[in-house]
């Protein structure tokens, strides 16, 4: 079967593809083209199937069924090396990169010119300064991956998907990781990259990044194409609706804050890592009855550390936690201890704090709370009791299905999070810490998260957020902090807060002028 | 002068000692830079002893017994491979089972063979075994001590597989930091998702690896039973694999500190030997079996308290698959 080059087709189209993975219909006859030199949106929520259409085309899967064509010509593709021929890249979410291989060692890795290495390093370093000066991609080439920011990280990337002869990029959720300044330059690359007619697949669940770069958009849902559109005739409420299926409201309205005593007193708090790096330095802040406090920066300057250090997982070297006039650090207070003094945490690594996967729905929703007499007849635990407690959790926060007995790891993020959020209110804190409270949720359970969240706030709990979605500190927070460099670099009042602010801060900017 | 010799003698013994150390943890290099545990040393060397020792027993030739060794370490570390990178097993039970398997299986084919109560006949050929041979006037040289007892004991008087590893030690750095495969194996062993979008396939490194692994034990196997001593004997690697791997953790998976772990284990044991029976001021005669432990508690306390910050491939151990 011969088919001819055409030169105005477009330059990807994928024509019907279809994958199960057993009894999940993952994709269901999706069809559609991307056009050259152009950015195009590939929208949906968690488990909408676009990672797999994806990795369908980057040859990480097989397609059931389907085809995919580039340029006009079919192609076949059985494995990453086929896609990276056909001239497809791809920038996954998580960076393929070997972290203590240099930039140029990466980005010749698999595309080596003969048996011999020296060779092949001194070809790349060639080719990788001329694409530098071409679109602007600067990266120390000599550099250990390890060493450099995530930004930095992400251009070794694009700049292997490049050198590869890259004339499709596939970017997955690619600003994941980024400042919102970090992610402008991202920004401006793409559009640098559709100018010199390589085409881009920006695949993400963020509307505000469909809306500033694309010129269409393909929405996603169940793993169906429920919508194509240009994106300057569309809108994010658009878009929500067709990705969840009904509508959304995207910011959760509230009324304002009723600061009332301040509850949780941190100060000067210095957490040191297991190799004695101070990760929390000198920190210090009060949570007040009534109000949110959202904790905003780029992931890995000190959030973790933070949260964990006031849930009592790990413990500070220097500095004080105040709960009720109690110094948790001097007592040497532990998680469970902090419980009952009416501190609940959420942790935001779900699957390794939050919830243990092999367990039932009901064992998790006591999971730390365990101990309580509700859930004991003498030595025994009281199954009944237990199943009853979890049935009504379930009903009050929408837990679907609402099956107590069913494996925590057959629920979706969204589901889990939400009876997660139900075991520690339930017992009713006085201040409720929560880390990542929306990581893979999906929008509609995210808007029911932020609501509970702000019911909390009006009821006189105080809560301390930390997220590294700007939108969510924004929808939520009264007041922000942010952190760098594991210091809180700056405070600021929800109303002057605005995304350019705290992204220069996130950054370490301190004196943040907007 | 008597000092003098001592010490001559006994780093001509580290030598000879360290040598399948140096082959074996060289293997165990490039099986667990490319992300595969490699426990299964010990059993791929005794499995190679057993068959160099039988082979060079019943054809009479070292160098078919060597191919014997060969191809048992190599056939056993296809097993290997087949269990854990294929099937994705526990690299550490597959390993464990291997070992276990190995060291009963030896003897048994020993007693049904030979009849020897589970050894294989003593070689006693010149051309069974890789005997040790002297430079060009190196008996001439003993006469002047100081740069001949040198020559003759330290370079020359070695059997072929010693000199062998000398060249093997470059070769392998050449090949794990020179070239394209070399490349390719660390990154394997770092992040195999790396490996996988650019296009390279991680089981077919991994084969790759494992199976150098086998051939480099193969080596080392064959000269504890046809270059140190002259036959198979029922467990005679003695725990030299598991020694090996630590030499290689606390050489950090890298050649030349490997070696340097290789020859301080060797001189331990080397000095051990030259330690029994002699009486040590203020302590006296030291039992044999606490100077034969020696080695032993070194590699203890050298892996509990000065490799601390060693840093092990990225993937080790870690079955491969496409999912996260």
């Amino acid at each position: 079967m011969v088919e001819r080059i055409n030169p105005t087709a477009p330059a990807l189209e994928l024509r019907g593809i279809d994958k199960r993975f057993g009894s999940v219909h993952a994709n269901r006859a999706i069809s559609f083209s991307v056009a050259r030199g152009s950015i195009h949106g590939l929208i949906g929520e968690n488990g909408a199937g676009k990672s797999t259409l994806m990795n369908i085309v980057y040859g990480f899967h097989r397609a059931d069924a389907g085809e995919i064509l580039v340029k006009g010509r079919r192609v076949d593709i059985h494995a990453p090396h086929d896609a990276i021929a056909a001239g497809i890249g791809m920038v996954h979410q998580h960076f393929m990169l070997v972290e203590n291989f240099t930039v140029l060692e990466n980005v010749v890795l698999g595309v080596e010119r003969g048996a011999l290495l020296a060779g092949s390093l001194a070809h790349a370093r060639a080719e990788l300064e001329k694409l530098a000066r071409d679109y602007g991609l600067e990266v120390p080439l000599d550099a250990v991956i390890s060493e450099l920011p995530v930004g930095v990280q992400q251009r070794v990337e694009i700049l292997k998907a490049l050198y590869r002869g890259a004339e499709i990029l596939i970017l997955d959720e690619p600003t994941a990781v980024l400042t919102p300044q970090e992610a402008d330059a991202l920004f401006k690359m793409l559009g640098r990259l559709r100018t010199e007619g390589k085409s881009v697949i920006l695949v993400t669940h963020k509307l505000r990044e469909i809306m500033a770069v694309t010129d269409r958009v393909t929405v996603m849902r169940q793993g169906a194409v429920v919508g194509e559109v240009a994106t300057r005739d569309t809108s994010p409420r658009e878009l929500a609706e067709k990705m969840v299926g009904r509508a959304v409201l995207l910011r959760v309205e509230k009324a304002p804050a009723r600061p009332g005593d301040a509850l949780l007193r941190v100060s000067n708090l210095e957490v040191r890592d297991r190799f004695g790096v101070a990760r929390v330095k000198g920190v210090s802040f009060d949570l007040r009855a009534g109000e949110i406090v959202g904790v905003a920066g780029v992931s890995g300057n000190g959030q973790t550390e933070l949260l964990e250090a006031l849930a009592g997982i790990r413990w500070p070297t220097r500095g004080a936690i105040e709960l009720g006039g109690r110094d948790l650090v001097r007592e040497h207070l532990d998680p469970h201890a902090r419980r009952t003094l009416g501190l609940a945490h959420v942790p935001e690594d779900r699957l390794r704090l939050g919830v243990v996967m092999s367990f039932s729905a009901e064992d998790n929703a006591i999971l730390g709370y365990h101990d309580g007499p509700a859930y004991h007849r003498g030595p025994l635990l009281d199954r009944t009791a237990i199943r009853g407690a979890c049935e009504q959790k379930m009903a009050a926060h929408d837990v679907r299905p609402a099956l107590p007995a069913q494996r925590i790891s057959a629920f979706s993020g969204g589901n889990q999070q939400k009876l997660v959020l139900a075991r520690e209110i339930d017992v009713d804190p006085r201040v409720l810490i929560v880390g990542q409270p929306t990581r893979g949720v999906d929008i509609g359970a995210i808007e029911f998260i932020h609501k509970k969240l702000i019911a909390l706030r009006d009821a006189g709990k105080a809560l301390l957020i930390v997220s590294v979605e700007l939108e969510e500190i924004l929808g939520l927070a009264d007041r922000i902090l942010v952190m760098n460099g594991g210091e809180i670099v700056g405070e600021v009042a929800r109303a002057e807060a605005t995304e350019e602010k705290l992204g220069l801060m996130m950054a370490g900017v301190k004196e943040a002028h907007a | 002068m008597e000092t003098y010799t001592v010490i001559v003698l006994t780093l001509a013994a580290t030598l000879r000692v360290a040598t399948p150390l140096v082959i074996a943890a060289l293997a165990g290099m490039f099986s667990e830079r490319a992300g595969v545990i490699a426990l299964g040393l010990e059993g791929m060397m005794l499995g190679a002893a057993f068959s160099a020792a039988a082979v060079s027993a019943v054809s009479g030739s070292a160098w078919l017994g060597l191919g014997a060794g060969i191809a048992t370490a190599v056939a056993l570390a296809s097993l290997l491979a087949f269990a854990t990178v294929t099937h994705r097993g526990n690299q550490v039970v597959a390993a464990m089972a291997v070992n276990i398997m190995v060291s009963g299986l030896g003897p048994t084919l020993a007693l049904a063979w030979f009849g020897l109560g589970g050894q294989t006949p003593q070689l006693n050929e010149v051309a069974q075994r890789f005997t040790a041979f002297a430079w060009p006037w190196s008996q001439t040289a003993r006469e002047h001590p100081l740069p001949g007892l040198l020559y003759a004991e330290l370079l020359s008087g070695h059997n072929l597989i010693v000199y062998l590893t000398v060249a093997l030690l470059p070769a392998s750095a050449w090949l794990l930091y020179r070239t394209r495969f070399g490349l390719r194996l660390r990154a394997v062993g770092e992040n195999p998702h790396a490996v996988d979008t650019a296009g390279i396939s991680v089981n077919s490194l991994r084969y790759q690896a494992v199976l150098i692994c086998g051939a480099l034990c193969g080596v080392a196997g064959t000269y504890l039973s046809t270059a140190a001593s002259a036959g198979f004997t029922r467990d005679m690697t003695a725990g030299k694999g598991y020694l090996a791997l630590a030499a290689l953790i606390f050489g950090k998976w890298k050649p030349y500190p490997t070696l340097g772990a290789c020859l301080l284990f060797a001189f331990t044991d080397a000095l051990a030997a030259r330690l029994q029976g002699v009486a040590l001021p203020l302590v006296g005669v030291i039992p044999v079996q606490f100077i034969l432990a020696l080695p032993y508690v070194l590699t203890v306390l050298l892996l509990a308290g000065f490799v601390g910050k060693a840093v092990a491939p990225a993937a080790i151990g870690v079955p491969y698959s496409k999912e996260k």
